[in-house]
């Protein structure tokens, strides 16, 4: 199945549409705004609470947004199903340790991608707390209403994103 | 419906669509922020252009009511740029990692560890956070009409035709 040519996607103005439907259903029906980073918070006081049981009770963060499964954590779980159904059905499901374009900069290895992934992970969302919202929350939700904050954070988004892009991959086509 | 279900199902309806319009993987991530392929740009301001028009269609008709946050420098922009940075990283967003995962790239898993740590890590520094960097140059829940003093109707035309000359921009340079 690798060497086939991978199955072509759908037009991205009519993906992104029927998304965009998605999106203000959500709003009509369960009355939520789709948003994925809040997920996180969430998901690191469930891990914590694990094994630092009485220190998460400590922390005011972890008061505002408890270790629950909520709406939110299911929406983001249901990505990944979703994203399999779709790739499974269409033969374009890969199994794949590290993306081709970081394959042909940084090469094959496992642990460095790991590395470079987990430490994006962790400022990411540092990041995305602090901006309250990440490109679902602030970038479609936001922009959908034509909240300030939306704009503001997309251009943060972009403005960080392009620079770490060209300093990692700088003079290369 | 329960909440958790309607959770999962509009998740389940959302990755399929993010993995069709193929916006999920690094490469494509990544193409973007180098200017090489606006695949995912395309998709994200469709989907904006279809939920301007109805969220405040079903707004004005009472249906729904928005739900905006508060705008501020520190924490939008300063912490934007912070995601940006780790975004560029990972080239995997929050949501979208999991999709990855869902059509098989599974260094997202990276990620999503990463983003469970950096959970513990934030939930530490809140409180220095919220005596710093949350307390600059904030404006309130503010939208775009109210800041121009404009009803939305007019404000909504403008932003559509913005991203359609985006669109035709796009287009032209092919990318």
């Amino acid at each position: 199945m690798a060497d086939k040519p991978q199955p072509k996607g759908w037009n991205p103005y009519l993906a992104g549409s029927l998304a965009g439907i998605v999106a203000v259903l959500s709003v009509v029906i369960g009355k939520n705004f789709l948003g994925a980073s809040t997920t996180f918070a969430k998901s690191a006081c469930m891990v914590e609470s694990v094994f630092a049981k009485t220190h998460v009770q400590s922390l005011e963060y972890f008061q505002k947004f408890t270790g629950t499964i909520d709406w939110q954590w299911m929406f983001v779980f249901g990505i990944m199903i979703g994203s399999f159904i779709s790739a499974i059905t269409s033969n374009s499901f890969k199994w794949q340790n590290v993306p081709d374009m970081w394959n042909g900069r940084f090469g094959n290895s496992t642990a460095k991608r790991a590395v470079f992934a987990f430490i994006g992970g962790v400022i990411a969302i540092i990041g995305a707390r602090l901006a309250d919202g990440c490109p679902s929350g602030h970038g479609l939700s936001g922009i959908m209403q034509l909240s300030v904050s939306g704009f503001i954070a997309m251009i943060g988004f972009f403005g960080g994103g392009i620079v770490m892009a060209q300093l990692l991959y700088k003079g290369r086509k | 419906m329960n909440q958790l279900i309607i959770g999962l199902i509009t998740g389940i309806a959302f990755g399929f669509l993010l993995q069709k319009g193929r916006v999920i993987r690094y490469d494509k991530q990544l193409a973007a922020l180098r200017f090489i392929d606006f695949t995912i740009v395309k998709f994200m301001l469709s989907a904006i252009i279809v939920g301007i028009v109805g969220i405040y269609l079903l707004t004005d008709l009472s249906v729904i009511e928005l739900k905006i946050k508060s705008a501020s420098i520190g924490g939008n922009l300063l912490g934007g740029i912070i995601f940006g940075v780790g975004w560029g990283l990972l080239g995997y967003c929050p949501g979208t990692q999991l999709g990855a995962l869902g059509e098989g790239r599974w260094d997202s898993i990276w990620g999503v560890l990463g983003m469970i740590a950096g959970g513990m890590i934030f939930a530490e520094m809140y409180p220095f956070f919220k005596k710093t960097v949350l307390t600059w140059g904030n404006f309130g829940k503010i939208t775009l009409p109210q800041i121009l003093h404009v009803n939305h109707w007019i404000v909504i035309p403008v932003v559509i035709l913005a991203f359609i000359f985006c669109f035709v921009w796009i287009e032209k340079k092919r990318l």
